[in-house]
């Protein structure tokens, strides 16, 4: 066990003002192990009695290194990190990393792939949302969302459990395509959740919408303005609950989202509940987009036929001399994109993710950076929580959706 | 439960201290509230309705380490969140026991890097391995369950 | 290409000796590193280049002379166009001025190549290490090659 440092006000004096040196305002630490900081944030917190003066978020306290563990893996080994980054949305977080892969490679994907990446990714987007909503209702007091809303992110969990043997961190989307058909339950249990699901949203509404210490602990909280969202590079529904319109995948849609018809909620009052708001009502569009994905989901390969970067069925090995040669090339050298670099952005529940890919023509990435929305947004927190008392710090902090996974890489 | 039974009516039953003790420590084992990684949202799986470890009653968590007796290690330990994880351990009253969750706690995972330690057995004293990558959240129940076992099996002479 | 990324390319390129390189439809523009703040006020204010997505950096080590290079990705709200903005810098004592007075979005992602590169910023008010423990003694810069 190391030596505990000992640091002096002295050192943040330039982080608090001038009224927390005479002792007029007190700094207290929160976390990293606090109950409603959604896993490892620490945020000195300079407060005015009960009022916040400033907030200083410390993260890093989930630092994973996945990047620089990535220059050491080749492409197909680096995408099983990129599940862990952002844990609740492991398929968003496969889709980027696929999605810059395939720029970098010009590899094209088969309709019935992107139709299904589609689904199982806004299946997590549901799935992300509820457990939001469960957990942070559950900080704003409302204990009982917590249990509805596992509810429902099992029925999805089983979903995933179900197209790829895993609950959570699938790896299920690759480059090229998707690591296999779906089952032939997918389509009737996709269809199931459908139905069950407007009903339990209505479900959620009836136990907030009427719940006034959640409408009086949301509203008028931690409002941001579209500047501030501007200044901060804010993306996801926290920029979409102040106004703007912004969604990458109507913006700039990848995978095949300018087939499906889909509306972006947007609520112009920029404070806590108009991001509950935004969210709740993006989970209806989510439902939209899936059953029409479901409605004209075609037939057909789900994997690039191009062998020097996607590895062939198991069909073909048994029986073709140079599909085993490819297999074999493929898992143990890798594959080589051309050099040069990617940026490729995707809409995540959170926000904007962004991977920065960087080859050199050999097998291994030269440098992945993950441009991650809960970095981004977390930077907001001091201008947001400002004047507000600490208990609405909670409300605030829990507002943006934060995942530290993502925050910390 | 069959101890009417056995008692009578008699209203007493004769144990050793050993097993009362024991028994009492398995039957109110709270654990602390306390997550780091991907494992904390199975380990909130674990807790909601699907499948509800309450029925095991180890349901109630705990913020504070000074209320709790187990610490349930759920995720990735980062080189900055060790000397943390330690203090909450070194704050929690004996008897104390440590489950460490998933691949990432018990030996690193798939993250063998400078960043994150290899096992969080290298700062705390673990008693229970839970394998996967996250874990199930039955196997956090079967990883509770084992402890207990464990925890049944204790002797007196050597808790001094 | 979009035509407003077309515009402001050319426009850059009347005033500035800038380098522009094109990859699978992406455009990078190489500024001189003393010349950042005001290019990057320049595409801002009157290119509408009003989101900085993101600050990072890559090591060329051994391969290039100038280590660095600095990477900005830049996204246009109302043009909605991205371009990255590139400026290489030397590996002794790494150093390269502020955007966070222009982006404040930057200013964490300023801290986070500072803390895995080894580059600072002269001009920003917290340099301090972004992910790492503060006392961290390892290897300095994570994520330089060697």
């Amino acid at each position: 066990m190391t030596d505990i440092r000992e640091v002096s006000v002295d050192e943040l004096r330039h982080l608090v003002s001038d009224r927390a040196m005479s002792g007029e305002t007190m700094l207290l630490n929160m976390g990293p192990q606090h109950p409603s900081t959604h896993g490892v944030l620490r945020l000195l917190l300079e407060l005015d009695g009960e009022v916040v003066v400033n907030v200083i978020p410390d993260i890093g306290f989930l630092h994973t290194g996945v990047e620089k563990t990535a220059e050491s893996k080749n492409y197909q080994q680096a995408e099983v990190m990129t599940d862990r980054l952002d844990y609740l949305n492991p398929m968003g977080n496969n889709l980027t990393y696929c999605l810059a892969v395939e720029k970098l490679t010009e590899l094209d994907v088969p309709p019935r792939a992107q139709a299904i990446r589609v689904i199982l990714a806004e299946l997590q987007r549901i799935s992300s949302h509820l457990l939001w909503l469960g957990t942070s209702a559950l900080d704003l007091g409302a204990m009982s969302m917590f249990l509805y809303c596992f509810r429902e992110r099992e029925l999805v969990l089983n979903i995933f459990e179900l197209v790829s043997g895993q609950r959570m961190m699938t790896t299920f989307i690759r480059p090229g395509g998707l690591w296999r058909d779906v089952p032939v339950e997918f389509e009737a249990t996709v269809r199931d959740f459908l139905k069950a699901m407007p009903r339990r949203i209505k479900e959620y509404d009836d136990l907030l919408e009427k719940n006034e210490i959640f409408l009086d602990r949301t509203k008028g909280i931690g409002i941001l303005t579209k500047e501030d969202c501007f200044q901060y590079g804010l993306s996801g529904p926290v920029i979409r609950g102040s106004g703007v319109a912004h969604d990458l995948r109507k913006k700039q849609p990848y995978s095949g989202y300018d087939l499906y018809d889909f509306d972006i909620p947007t609520h112009p009052e920029g404070d806590v509940y108009a991001r509950y708001r935004v969210r709740v009502e993006e989970m209806t569009q989510s439902l939209r987009i899936i059953e029409q994905a479901l409605n004209k989901l075609p037939y057909g390969p789900v994997r690039s036929n191009n062998r020097k970067y996607v590895p062939p069925p198991r069909s073909e090995i048994g029986v073709s001399m140079e599909a085993l040669i490819h297999h074999f090339k493929l898992w143990t050298e890798g594959f080589t994109p051309p050099a040069g670099h990617v940026y490729v952005a995707t809409e995540s529940p959170r926000g904007e993710l962004g991977v920065y890919m960087e080859s050199d023509g050999t097998a291994r990435p030269y440098r992945v950076h993950l441009v991650t929305p809960t970095f981004v947004n977390l930077q907001a927190v001091p201008v947001m929580s400002r004047k507000h008392y600490i208990a609405d710090l909670i409300g605030i902090v829990g507002s943006i959706d934060i995942v530290l996974g993502d925050a910390d890489r | 439960m069959g101890l009417e039974q056995k008692a009578g009516n008699m209203g007493i039953v004769t144990t050793s201290l050993e097993k009362a003790v024991n028994w009492s420590r398995t039957n109110a084992m709270w654990p602390m509230l306390f997550g780091l990684a991907c494992c904390a949202i199975e380990m909130m799986s674990a807790q909601a309705a699907d499948y509800d470890m309450s029925r095991f009653g180890m349901e109630l968590m705990r913020a504070s380490p000074r209320q709790s007796d187990l610490m349930i290690v759920a995720g990735r330990v980062s080189r900055k969140m060790a000397p943390v994880v330690r203090k909450l351990y070194d704050q929690m009253p004996a008897p104390k026991w440590v489950i460490a969750m998933g691949d990432c706690a018990s030996c690193g995972g798939i993250f063998n890097n400078y960043a994150i330690l290899q096992g969080v057995d290298e700062i705390v004293p673990v008693d229970v391995y839970v394998a996967g990558c996250p874990p199930r959240p039955e196997a956090l129940i079967h990883g509770v369950l084992t402890l207990h076992e464990k925890v049944r099996k204790e002797k007196i002479k050597d808790w001094a | 290409m979009s035509e407003h990324l077309q515009n402001t390319i050319t426009r850059i390129q009347a005033r500035n000796h800038v380098e522009v390189e094109e990859f699978r439809g992406e455009y990078t523009v190489f500024v001189d590193p003393e010349k950042i703040q005001t290019f990057m006020l320049e595409l801002r204010d009157q290119h509408d280049f009003n989101i900085c997505m993101d600050v990072t950096a890559v090591d060329y080590y051994p391969q290039e002379t100038p280590r660095f290079h600095v990477i900005y990705q830049l996204y246009s709200m109302q043009h909605n166009v991205r371009l990255q903005v590139r400026t290489r810098i030397d590996g002794n004592h790494p150093k390269l001025d502020t955007v966070q007075g222009i982006y404040a979005s930057a200013n964490w992602k300023e801290r986070e190549v500072y803390d895995l590169f080894g580059i600072h910023f002269t001009g920003h008010p917290d340099l301090r290490r972004m992910v790492m423990p503060e006392d961290w003694v390892g290897q300095a810069s994570i994520l330089m090659k060697s």
